[in-house]
C-alpha cells in the first residue's frame, strides 16, 4: 500500500488547517452558507436533509486495518455508531456536526485519509478494480497509476473549478469491474507490441438524467504522457463545457454535442501544445510501483485439504466460498468479498464494531490489506485456502457472512429519501422489501448472476442504469412511483437499461420484480444462461408482456 | 472597489472604459473584446498601454496575435463557480508567454486566491471590505504542490528526487 512521504502529509495537514480556518469564518457568521458551500464541498461536507454528510475517500479503494479502525473510531465518537460505503470507493457520515468536522478531518490526517475533492466541481477520488494487483489476468496492477492521478489531481489549481464534478476510474483487466465505461474520464492499463505500458482513454461517460456509455479516445497514452493527455482532456472541457445548465455540464454531455472526433481533435491539438509540461519522472513511478509490490506471500500448493474438507462438510460454509471466494493469482490464496447486504441493514452500511471486526480479520488473515468496491461491500484481498473457514466463522460472527455476491440480495442503492433532500422516493426500505422477498438462498442461487441497482431519483447515484435490473424513483403527482429499467451493466460490455413502461407504486414494485424473475426463469436457456444474457437474446418484450398484460 | 497586488491594496493607474465611453487622453484603458474588436487600430495606435477585459467564454487564442500590444488582461469570474479564467490564465502564461499583469475582476473568494496565483493571476480587483488577510494566507496555505504551476517552483513529483 501507498504511504504517505513528508509532502504529502502536509499537503493533507495544511489543508486541514485551512479547513479549520473556514469553519471557524463559517461559525462566526463572516461566511454566509453559500461562499462555505463550495469550501466545504471540497472538503466533502454535504449539507443534507437532516444534517452534514461527510464523505471520506478511500482512494482507488485500498485501505489497511489501520485506517478502516479509524473509520470506526469517527463512526463512533462523531456519528451514531456506523458509515455508509458508497458506490464510489468513500465512506459517508450521516450525522456529524458542522464544529466537529475540522477534528474529523485531523483525525483522520493521522492514518493518511481525507475528504479532499470527495464533492465539488473537480476531480473526484479516483476509484479502481477491488481486486486489483491480486486478480489473476491482470495487464498491471493499477493502483500505482490511480495514486499517481490521486497526487496531480489534488487541490489542481486550473481543475478545482470545473463546469461539473469529474471521476476518473482506471482498471487494469480486461474484465471491468470498476465501470470504467461510464466516468468521465476511463483509463485501461494495456501493453503495447513492444511490450510497453500505456493507458487505453474512455472519455464521456456517466450515469445521472442522461446515461451516456464512454467512447474510446485513444488507443495508447505511453506513461510518460499520462497526465498531460489527461490535462489536455480536462483543459479543452474547462473551457468548452457548458455552464449554462448543470444537467448539461458534464463531459459527457461536451463529448457528445461536439461529436468525438471534433472533441479529440481539439485534445490533440492541445496536447500537442503542452506533452512534456507535467512531469513525470521513471523514478517517480518506480518509487510509487515500490509501495505496490506484492506482499509476502508463502508459497502453497494450489489447494488446501483443510478446506477442501470444510466446503464438502459445512453447507453454510460451501455457499459462502460459492459466492464470496474469488480466485487469486497467488496459489494457495483466495480474494473473498465480504457482504455489507444483510437483510435489514441499508446496503453499505457497516457498523463501528463491524469496521473493527474486519480491521481485525484483515490484519491477522490478509496481509494487512482491504478494499472497498464500488457494488458498496469490502474485500479482504489476500486470504490463505487454510484460513478460509477462519474468516468465515469470524466475519460471521460479526454479521458480516451473508453469502449473496453478486446474486439478487446483494443490490446497490442510494440513501434515497431516508437521507437526501433531492429524493423523489424512498430507495431504503424497497431494497430490504426486495432483500426479504428473496431472502431464501436457494431461490437465489437458482436465480444466479443479479445486479439490481436502484436511485431514488433521476440523479442516478444508485447506478440504476446499469443494473441488470434498475429501480428508479419518480414523483407522479406527489406519489412515489417506481420505474423499471432491464438489461443494463456496468461491465466490460457496458449497456443502459431499457425503461419497461410505466412505473409502479411502492406496493407492487417488488411483485414486478417478481415477475421479471419468473419471466427469465421460465424463458432461459439452461441454468447457465444468466439474466443479463436472456434478457439481451430475448429482448425487453416479453418482460413487458408480462408485467402489462395481466394488469 | 480595491486593487490587490502581491498581498497590498495598490493604487490602480487602469481605467475600464465602457464600449460606449470616450477614451481618455493619454490614459491606461481596459475595454472589452468587442471594443476590441471594433476600435482595434485606433486602440493599438494610442500612446498609452492597453489592456483587454475578457468575459469568461472569451479565449485568449482569440486574441492570440496581438498579445504583444496588451499589458493587461482582466479576466472576468462572473460568478466563483466559472473556472475558465483558470485555463484561460494559465494559456496566457504557458501557451502566449503572457508577461503582462492578469487581473481577476468579479466573484472571487477568498479560497481561490492561492489557485489563482499558480494559474497567473497577479492582480486582484475585489470589494474594499475584502480583507488583505486572504492574500497573506494564500501564499502560506500550502507549501509545495503537486502540478507544475506558472511559478515555476518544482513540483513535489520533482522535488522528491532532488
Ligand atoms: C444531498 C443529496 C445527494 C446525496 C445524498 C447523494 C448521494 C450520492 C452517493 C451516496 C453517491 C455515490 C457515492 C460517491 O459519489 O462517492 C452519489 C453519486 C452520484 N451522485 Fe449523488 N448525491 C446527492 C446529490 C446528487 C446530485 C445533486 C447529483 C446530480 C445532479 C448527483 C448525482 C450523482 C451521480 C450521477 C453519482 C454517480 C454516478 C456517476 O458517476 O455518474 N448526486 N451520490
Ligand atoms: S439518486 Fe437521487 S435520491 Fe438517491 S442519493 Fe442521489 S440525489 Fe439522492
Amino acid at each position: 500500500m501507498y504511504r504517505y512521504d513528508e509532502f504529502d502529509q502536509q499537503a493533507v495537514d495544511e489543508r486541514v488547517a485551512q479547513f479549520r480556518g473556514q469553519v471557524g469564518r463559517r461559525l462566526k457568521g463572516e461566511l454566509t452558507e453559500d461562499q462555505f458551500k463550495p469550501l466545504r464541498l471540497m472538503n466533502g461536507l454535504y449539507l443534507q436533509l437532516h444534517a452534514y454528510m461527510l464523505r471520506v475517500a478511500i482512494p482507488y479503494g485500498t485501505l489497511s486495518p489501520r485506517q478502516m479502525r479509524m473509520l470506526a473510531h469517527v463512526a463512533r465518537k462523531y456519528d451514531k455508531g456506523y458509515g455508509h460505503f458508497t458506490t464510489r470507493q468513500n465512506i459517508q457520515y450521516n450525522w456529524p456536526r458542522l464544529v466537529d468536522t475540522p477534528d474529523i478531518l485531523a483525525d483522520l490526517a493521522t492514518v493518511e485519509m481525507h475528504g479532499i475533492q470527495t464533492s465539488g466541481n473537480c476531480i473526484r477520488n479516483v476509484t479502481s478494480d477491488p481486486f486489483s494487483g491480486v486478480a489473476a489476468g491482470e495487464v498491471e496492477d493499477p493502483r500505482p497509476w490511480c495514486e499517481i492521478i490521486r497526487q496531480w489531481s489534488s487541490f489542481h489549481p486550473e481543475f478545482s473549478y470545473l463546469p461539473r464534478k469529474f471521476k476518473i476510474a482506471v482498471t487494469g483487466s480486461e474484465h471491468d469491474r470498476a465501470a470504467i465505461k461510464l466516468h468521465d474520464i476511463g483509463i485501461r492499463v494495456v501493453r503495447n507490441a513492444a511490450g510497453e505500458t500505456g493507458f487505453e482513454f474512455w472519455i464521456g461517460g456517466g450515469m445521472g438524467r442522461t446515461p451516456i456509455i464512454a467512447k474510446k479516445i485513444r488507443d495508447f497514452v505511453p506513461k510518460a504522457d499520462l497526465l498531460d493527455y489527461a490535462t489536455a482532456c480536462l483543459r479543452v472541457y474547462n473551457e468548452l463545457g457548458r455552464r449554462d445548465n448543470i444537467y448539461k455540464a458534464r463531459i459527457k454531455i461536451l463529448v457528445h454535442e461536439m461529436g468525438l472526433e471534433k472533441y479529440s481533435a481539439l485534445v490533440d491539438e492541445e496536447f500537442a501544445r503542452s506533452q512534456g509540461t507535467v512531469k513525470l519522472p521513471d523514478a517517480e513511478i518506480a518509487r510509487i510501483q515500490a509501495y505496490f509490490a506484492p506482499p509476502a506471500y508463502e508459497t502453497l500448493p494450489a489447494t488446501s485439504t483443510a478446506f477442501e474438507a470444510r466446503r464438502f462438510e459445512d453447507k453454510g460454509f460451501r455457499t459462502f466460498v460459492r459466492t464470496n471466494v474469488h480466485a487469486h493469482k497467488v496459489p494457495g490464496y483466495a480474494i473473498v468479498s465480504v457482504s455489507l447486504k444483510a437483510p435489514g441493514v441499508a446496503p453499505g452500511d457497516a457498523s463501528a464494531d463491524q469496521m473493527d471486526a474486519v480491521a481485525d480479520i484483515a490484519e491477522r488473515y490478509s496481509l494487512d490489506e482491504l478494499r472497498v468496491t464500488h457494488e458498496q461491500n469490502l474485500v479482504l484481498p489476500n486470504v490463505k485456502l487454510d484460513d478460509l473457514y477462519t474468516v468465515w466463522k469470524q466475519l460471521s460472527a460479526a454479521g458480516l457472512g451473508s453469502a449473496n455476491i453478486g446474486l439478487i440480495s446483494d443490490i446497490i442503492c442510494c440513501p434515497g429519501l431516508d437521507y437526501c433532500d433531492l429524493a423523489n422516493a424512498r430507495s431504503i426500505p424497497i431494497a430490504d422489501e426486495l432483500q426479504q422477498r428473496f431472502a431464501d438462498l436457494e431461490r437465489q442461487y437458482a436465480i444466479g448472476s443479479l445486479k439490481i441497482k436502484m436511485s431514488g431519483c433521476i440523479n442516478a447515484c444508485g447506478h440504476h442504469h446499469v443494473g441488470h435490473i434498475g429501480i428508479l424513483g419518480v414523483d407522479k403527482h406527489g406519489k412515489e412511483l417506481y420505474q423499471l429499467q432491464l438489461g443494463g451493466s456496468g461491465a466490460e460490455d457496458a449497456s443502459i437499461g431499457q425503461i419497461t413502461g410505466a412505473g409502479f407504486p411502492p406496493e407492487r414494485i417488488v411483485g414486478a420484480v417478481e415477475t421479471v424473475i419468473e419471466t427469465y426463469l421460465s424463458l432461459r436457456h439452461g441454468d447457465a444462461e444468466t439474466f443479463l444474457d436472456c434478457y439481451r437474446r430475448v429482448g425487453l418484450a416479453p418482460f413487458k408482456a408480462a408485467l402489462y398484460e395481466a394488469r | 472597489m480595491k486593487l490587490v497586488k502581491n498581498a497590498s491594496a495598490v493604487a490602480d493607474d487602469w481605467t475600464h472604459v465602457a464600449d460606449d465611453d470616450e477614451l481618455p487622453e493619454g490614459k491606461a484603458v481596459v475595454v472589452s473584446l468587442a471594443r476590441f474588436r471594433a476600435d482595434r487600430d485606433k486602440l493599438v495606435g494610442r500612446n498609452a498601454p492597453l489592456g483587454l477585459r475578457l468575459k469568461s467564454n472569451e479565449a485568449p487564442s482569440s486574441v492570440a496575435e496581438d498579445l504583444g500590444r496588451i499589458a493587461l488582461v482582466a479576466l472576468e469570474f462572473p460568478i466563483f463557480r466559472d473556472g475558465r479564467g483558470y485555463s484561460h490564465a494559465v494559456q496566457l502564461r504557458q501557451r502566449f508567454g503572457f508577461d503582462g499583469e492578469i487581473r481577476a475582476v468579479g466573484d472571487v473568494l477568498w479560497d481561490q486566491i492561492p489557485h489563482m496565483i499558480r494559474c497567473g493571476i497577479d492582480g486582484f480587483e475585489v470589494g474594499d471590505d475584502f480583507p488583505l488577510a486572504a492574500f497573506e494566507e494564500a501564499r502560506t496555505v500550502f507549501t509545495r504542490h503537486y502540478q507544475p504551476d506558472v511559478t515555476g517552483q518544482p513540483t513535489i513529483l520533482e522535488l522528491r528526487h532532488g
